[in-house]
């Protein structure tokens, strides 16, 4: 475990070396920059491979599964500040799974961005990403990792805003940025706070960690405002962060508008990785959150508003995504219920169930977006559902892949990774003591996925016309139809893998041989049949099978089994309920009440401050201005009438004086003589009459 | 023995023409010989002084100074007709009233 660990660092350096080739590469060189940004990631995924088997087997208890290696970054008097990277499952499996996902949807942006004229650029970008993401991973100091993430920040800003020239996209990157930003403001005042309560930002240190017993211990103790515990403070501080990077509810407007990039973009920051970091960062410090060193689960109030927060962003999105017409945007805001998932999961049954389900989403939504943009692709852009359909036919491969990815998503039983990581989630909800509101949450979460995604599905691969996909040609002034046509190898081939991945999961999944639970949580358990089969367990499984089946069921009928439906005819749901679907596609409004609100305050704020500038700051400016100009008005009066006058007075009159004298130098030698004779005549005329 | 003041006279006028030779001539030349009748002036009254002084077998002050100034007119008409010299060479000419350069 310690050969890797010195090495570990090499793993988001090698990614950040091919970032900084290709920032200086020229535009035509594509193979060079795809062949350096994907051998750089894939070298990545070996370093991380070796990591992984590193922490297979753990020495020691739960202490010691944590392999740090810290160094000192700077010192300012007699503190110093020290970064350094650790190595334990949650890092070990994060990596894998990063540079996995990554290494496939590099590999697929090379089809998919063919024909894209900054394709250098994008590269760049994507090796930025991944860098900033693995730093993020193996950071062992909360200031690593608060850099690292404002990183992830910025990649993600760029690559949304990759296409700059379409103004929706520019939008989209900075609400993107302004609103994660939001969030990262409470994560840096927690981490300040933590630092002036701990003095160590660094996760372990050999017991002087803030997240081992001594520091957590001392944080629990503490008493602040409102009788809270100061580790319950800071963890809902550091929590707001990943609330916003996580798009979890309120925070969570920017994530559908993130689509506005290209699609790989979209399946690995906006799905995979990035946005999984939120889910990460919580388990990372769960012990803080927990209040508890071990890592154990415990009902504390930062949990369980960790919990309540991950709840209602799971129903919410999933409510939002049914009455959605863009494929992407669906995924998107599939993507933030999953979150909300993950966030329950972790804060009822400890990280490790979140994990496992960001784990596991990580792979089908990756696989989902590859594939929505395997159809984008296809269609020549189209991304409104309604005007697909009938897909199957052409894009068998994309259809097969997709499909998988959609039954992960639902969590169709037994054979779907996405089934056991739910499930778990389900599972510990249901035994969870303060309440049983986020188990109906999730159940009918899980229910308007199962509908979305069938709906969805049916709407873009099965609905009974010819799709209506046109491209505007330069002779006709009409759109000519054109057939939608399978994408190249270079982009199924990952979606292929990714559906394996998405299927194989579910082995490490299961709760009859719950190996990646242990495997987190540091003590291996062996094949756990009675736990399989107790009764609550049975039931959950039971339970979430009949939802899915019930979701699917109902989607298909409302969708398929009623009569076929016309182009831009009305959704179905529509007709049902006009006035919920029309809210639903609204997406609540939230949009248009942050519009209403905090932008408005903003603009009115922007204005103020404009008036003050001009009227208050800028009028004793000018008054200051003034002030000085006529000072400057009395210096130059003074210099010209006084001074200047009186010097060239004198002057005038020296050169007077002077010109007269000059008459008697005239050079005329006799003269001179003469005056010396008559002078001295003179002198000896007053010797002379003196002398009487 | 003739008096002292014949001398005096004689010497007077010797001074007088030389100054006015030397304020009158244009040319340099008769100026510089005005000067020298001015300085001879000067010794013939160094050495009437001497011969009716007091003891004039012993002290022998003013023969020297009528010497010495001799000496010096010597070297002084030397350096006198050599800037005659080059002023005629620098100007073509020795008459004064050209040379006026010097003029403020």
């Amino acid at each position: 475990m310690t050969g890797i660990l010195h090495y570990l660092w090499l793993i988001p350096a090698l990614p950040l070396l091919a970032a900084g080739i290709l920032s200086l590469t020229r535009q035509p060189h594509r193979r060079f920059a795809a062949t350096l940004a994907i051998g750089a990631m894939a070298v990545a995924f070996g370093l991380s491979l070796l990591a992984f088997f590193a922490t297979l087997h753990p020495q020691g208890g739960i202490e010691a599964q944590h392999a740090v290696r810290n160094i000192p970054w700077f010192e300012f008097g007699a503190t110093h500040l020290r970064i350094g990277w650790v190595l334990d499952p949650l890092t070990a499996c994060m990596l894998v799974m990063v540079t996995f996902v990554g290494s496939l949807i590099f590999i697929y942006s090379v089809g998919y961005m063919a024909q894209d004229e900054n394709f250098t650029r994008f590269f760049c970008f994507l090796s930025l990403f991944a860098s900033a993401m693995l730093g993020l991973v193996i950071a062992n100091s909360l200031l690593l990792f608060f850099m690292c993430w404002e990183l992830v920040g910025l990649s993600s800003y760029l690559l949304i805003g990759f296409w700059y020239h379409k103004p929706s996209a520019a939008a989209a990157a900075k609400k993107a940025f302004i609103v994660t930003r939001i969030g990262d403001l409470g994560f840096f005042l927690g981490m300040l706070w933590l630092y002036a309560a701990t003095g160590t930002l660094l996760f372990y240190d050999d017991g002087k960690g803030c997240l081992e017993a001594a520091a957590i211990t001392k944080l629990v103790a503490q008493v602040t405002i409102g009788g809270m515990a100061l580790s319950t403070i800071i963890s809902l501080l550091i929590f707001c962060g990943a609330m916003g990077k996580s798009g979890q509810v309120p925070l969570h407007v920017w994530l559908p508008d993130a689509m506005e990039g290209p699609t790989p973009v979209s399946a690995l920051i906006h799905a995979a990785t990035m946005v999984a970091a939120g889910v990460f960062l919580v388990a990372r410090v769960y012990p803080l959150m927990a209040g508890d060193a071990s890592g154990a689960s415990t009902n504390s109030s930062a949990l369980t508003v960790v919990t309540w927060v991950g709840a209602i962003t799971a129903v919410f999105a999933a409510l939002v995504a049914v009455a959605q017409f863009d494929i992407k945007r669906i995924l998107a805001y599939s993507t933030v219920s999953q979150l909300g998932y993950m966030m329950m999961g972790i804060g009822m049954g400890g990280y490790a169930v979140g994990m496992l389900h960001l784990i596991t989403h990580a792979f089908f939504k990756a696989l989902l977006f590859l594939g929505a943009g395997s159809v984008i692709h296809a269609c020549h852009e189209e991304q409104d559902i309604r005007r697909m359909g009938g897909l199957q036919k052409h894009l068998p491969v994309t259809f097969a892949t997709y499909a998988v990815g959609m039954m992960a998503l639902s969590g169709v039983p037994l054979f779907f990774s996405s089934f056991w990581s739910k499930d778990e989630i389900l599972h510990s909800a249901l035994s969870w003591q303060p309440s049983r509101g986020p188990f109906y949450f999730g159940i009918a979460g899980a229910f308007l996925t199962a509908f979305y995604m069938t709906r969805q599905v049916w709407y873009v691969f099965f609905a009974r016309k010819e799709p209506h996909i046109s491209v505007p040609t330069a002779h006709a002034s009409h759109p000519v139809p054109v057939e939608p046509h399978e994408s190249p190898s270079i982009m199924t081939v990952p979606l292929i893998i990714l559906a394996a991945c998405a299927v194989l999961l579910s082995i490490i999944a299961t709760p009859v041989w719950p190996w990646f639970h242990a495997y987190l949580s540091g003590h291996l358990e062996h094949l756990q049949v009675s736990f399989a089969i107790s009764s609550q367990v049975l039931l959950t499984m039971l339970l979430s099978t009949c939802i899915v089946t019930a979701g699917i069921s109902l989607a298909w009928w409302l969708y398929a089994v009623k009569p076929a439906q016309k182009g831009e005819e009305a959704d179905a749901l529509e007709k049902l309920q006009p006035d919920v679907f029309s809210l639903l596609r609204d997406k609540f409004l939230i949009d248009e009440i942050y519009e209403a609100t905090a932008v408005r305050l903003n603009a009115v704020c922007a204005r103020v401050s404009d008036w003050l500038d001009q009227f208050l700051w800028g009028g004793l400016i000018q008054a200051v201005s003034f002030l000085v100009l006529g000072l400057s008005w009395l210096n130059r009066l003074l210099d010209e009438f006084v001074v200047n006058l009186g010097f060239d007075k004198g002057c005038g009159s020296l050169r007077t004086s002077a010109s007269i004298l000059s008459h008697f130098q005239n050079g005329q030698v006799q003269r001179y003589l003469k005056v010396i004779g008559l002078a001295m005549s003179i002198l000896a005329l007053i010797f002379i009459w003196g002398r009487k | 023995m003739t008096p002292l003041h014949y001398y005096l006279i004689v010497s007077a006028l010797l001074f007088a023409i030389g100054f006015a030779g030397a304020l009158t001539r244009r040319n340099a030349i008769l100026v510089l010989i005005g000067i020298e009748l001015m300085l001879n002036a000067g010794n013939l009254n160094f050495i009437a002084f001497w011969r009716y002084g007091s003891h004039p077998e012993h002290h022998f002050t003013g023969l020297m100074f009528v010497i010495f100034s001799i000496a010096i007119a010597a070297a002084e008409a030397a350096v006198g007709l050599a800037l005659i010299i080059s002023i005629y060479r620098h100007y073509k000419t020795t008459n004064l009233d050209q040379v006026n350069s010097m003029q403020g």
